[in-house]
């Protein structure tokens, strides 16, 4: 196995609001090996994309902090990295691919000069220097016409180029983590499919690490090869992505992959095996296991005890559940 | 050869038959405002719902689908064209006669957060059609839309609460009481899972189709995702740059799929499943060249063009029985089957 690039023990984000505070991390830990495409799924609120800005350190403060835990990254602890080495990480080290092209792009700057922002920042090149660089990433990502393109504004280009553009980005300082928070939600689906594609393909070329966070467990089975399923904060299940998808062992999961429409298993029946309820809220969780409001094996220990560990059964994986 | 429609007589299977329906939308330019052009969002659409069916209408963002829902709905005038619901053209109509039959066609729109008003009760959102169509009295309407709560699994007391004391997946329950609320014959589905949760997106499912077949629903289902097309429609209609390019029965659809964009849609839904999902695929590349002004619209796109595609339109062509495609693979530009 790779050495592990990035390793996660017990992050605790917390929100500090009016009406208390929302545990939106919670004691969550994961290792990430070198070169790997590692994903982090649920559904919104379940913390995965603060789990990703707490890595940048980006969670905002106030209502947000970081208030527990250590996020190993090369050998170092990010939370202990004072400002300005943690500003020189960013970008160069570990960057990151935001969901919207259109609101993370400067809608004043043509995409040529803001790619070689990154370039320049991090390393003593001339504009020049950066600008034919920035052109030869475009390329790389696939946008035709590069020398060209790099002085289009972001407007003039599509969604998908758009991705592009940022993915460009990401990769100008060949960082050794990249942190992709729904790369490909904004896309129509046959845009989608290129991004994945190129995605795998950098990644291979390259051999960067990328932590995929999602809601839609069709990219995560394209592209993931461990995947971390978190709920209410907390992890509930981790695995190898082929056991997640053909041995799913926590409730939550077993239900989020019985209501995905147009999966070969669900599509024998008319109704879709919805999970019931909705996600409770972070000010009012319940107490013992979060599940236990929605989860249709629950039983008293499930209200009573306090949540269970992770824990792994004989031959599976680890899961945060008292069935096991 | 057109679907053959608005000439025979309304038979009550046909619900809404749309005619060459076209919504163009003027380009101004300059200081002045001069017309540069058309954006032609919706180009000349023939398509028929049957009573209590659902139709899928699938087509990536931009190609018109949600434009031909409102335009069905006479929220936009359509350029051209007619639209027949119960058999009378709803073109043309005075606005009292529309007035009326608003009331058997309802809309459930994509985002449960801008679509709902914020300073209105939800009980006020679900009542206002009872109110604006005069049907019973205060009393009876405050008992429907406790009723209507209920029906779509909400509390009957939740009606003085405001839009934002509920969650995503409830708002959404409270947009399709709305549409509800007049006994519609047709509800437009504009995207009405996209903004929600998988796990809510589910539950939200099963509440339509238990509707439907208690109320003998008729779905226009509007949406980008296939996979949910693909469990809750009984034809789909695929739709690219503002025209049908195919329409068939769903297993028909998914397992034959005959124009070149329906497959590369179909092959580009990520599967939920990670051996299937990493096969090698053929992936259909953006556009470098506009659609020509003749041609065919998918034509810039196609990995399978060939030359009259570029010089002429092809026509919606019935291929198989109840399967209808736009390609010249399909018939020569003069009509006949290859």
């Amino acid at each position: 196995m790779d050495p592990v690039l990035l390793e996660v023990n017990d992050l605790q984000t917390y929100f500090f609001t009016e009406r208390g505070t929302a545990r939106a991390v919670d004691g969550v830990s994961f290792r990430v090996p070198e070169a790997q495409v590692f994903g982090i799924v649920g559904e919104s609120g379940c913390g995965k994309s603060m789990t990703a800005l707490s890595i940048m350190r980006l969670i905002p403060s106030p209502p947000g902090r970081i208030v527990g835990g250590e996020i190993w990254f090369n050998g170092t602890n990010l939370l202990s990295l004072p400002e300005d080495q943690m500003q020189a990480l960013r970008g160069n080290k570990i960057s990151m691919i935001f969901q919207e092209p259109m609101t993370s792009l400067n809608p004043v700057f043509r995409v040529g000069d803001q790619i070689a922002e990154v370039l320049q920042r991090h390393s003593a090149i001339t504009g020049k220097e950066a600008l034919d660089q920035a052109a030869e990433l475009l390329e790389k990502v696939g946008i035709p016409l590069p020398t060209v393109r790099i002085k289009d504004y972001p407007h003039q280009m599509s969604g998908g180029m758009r991705q592009r553009v940022m993915i460009a980005m990401a990769i100008a300082c060949r960082p050794r983590l990249i942190l992709a928070d729904e790369p490909t939600t904004a896309l129509d689906v046959t845009i989608q499919a290129q991004i994945l594609e190129l995605l795998k393909h950098l990644q291979e070329s390259i051999r960067t690490t990328i932590l995929l966070i999602t809601h839609d467990l069709g990219v995560v089975a394209e592209l993931a090869e461990q995947v971390l399923v978190m709920y209410a904060g907390r992890v509930v299940e981790e695995a190898p992505v082929i056991d997640l998808f053909h041995h799913p062992l926590h409730p939550y999961t077993k239900g989020l992959m019985r209501s995905i429409p147009g999966r070969a298993s669900n599509a024998a029946s008319r109704r879709l095996e919805a999970i019931q309820g909705v996600v409770p809220s972070l000010f009012a969780l319940p107490s013992g296991c979060k599940f236990n409001t929605r989860c249709p094996y629950a039983f008293e220990r499930c209200f009573h005890d306090p949540e269970p560990d992770l824990r792994t059964p004989l031959g599976g994986h680890p899961v945060r559940c008292w069935l096991y | 050869m057109p679907e053959p429609i608005t000439s025979e007589p309304f038979i009550d299977e046909n619900l809404l038959v749309l005619r060459n329906i076209k919504k163009y939308y003027p380009l101004t330019s300059g200081f002045l405002r001069r017309e540069a052009g058309m954006v032609k969002a919706v180009d000349g659409v023939d398509l028929t719902v049957r009573r209590g069916e659902t139709l899928g209408l699938v087509g990536e963002s931009g190609c018109g689908k949600s434009t031909l829902g409102r335009v069905i709905l006479k929220l936009e005038e359509p350029t051209e064209g007619e639209i027949a619901f119960a058999g009378q053209n709803l073109v043309g109509m005075p606005r009292k006669a529309l007035h009326t039959i608003r009331r058997r066609m309802q809309i459930i729109f994509q985002d449960p957060y801008s679509s709902l008003n914020p300073r209105q009760t939800a009980g006020r959102t679900i009542g206002e059609g009872l109110q604006i169509h005069n049907v019973g009295t205060p009393a009876e309407r405050k008992e429907r839309v406790r009723y209507l709560l209920e029906v779509v699994g909400l509390q009957a007391d939740d009606l003085n609460h405001y839009p934002h004391e509920f969650s995503g997946g409830q708002r959404q329950r409270i947009g399709i009481a709305r549409a509800l609320a007049l006994q519609p014959e047709l509800i437009i589905c504009d995207e009405p899972l996209s903004a929600l949760d998988v796990s809510i997106q589910a539950q939200i499912i099963n509440l339509l189709q238990d509707l439907q077949e208690q109320n003998r629903l008729t779905y226009l289902f509007i949406s980008h995702d296939l996979s949910v097309v693909r469990h809750i429609s009984d034809r789909i209609a695929v739709m690219y740059l503002g025209c049908l390019v195919e329409l068939a029965e769903k297993r028909e659809l998914f397992d034959q799929p005959l124009h070149p964009y329906t497959q590369a849609l179909l092959q580009a839904i990520p599967a939920p499943d990670p051996v299937a999902a990493r096969k090698p695929r053929h992936i259909v590349h953006d556009p470098s060249t506009q659609p020509t002004l003749h041609g065919c619209r998918f034509e810039p796109r196609c990995p399978q063009a060939i030359s009259p595609c570029k010089t002429a339109r092809p026509p919606l062509v019935e291929y198989s029985s109840n399967h209808w495609v736009r390609c010249f693979q399909y018939f020569d530009p003069a009509g006949n089957l290859n």
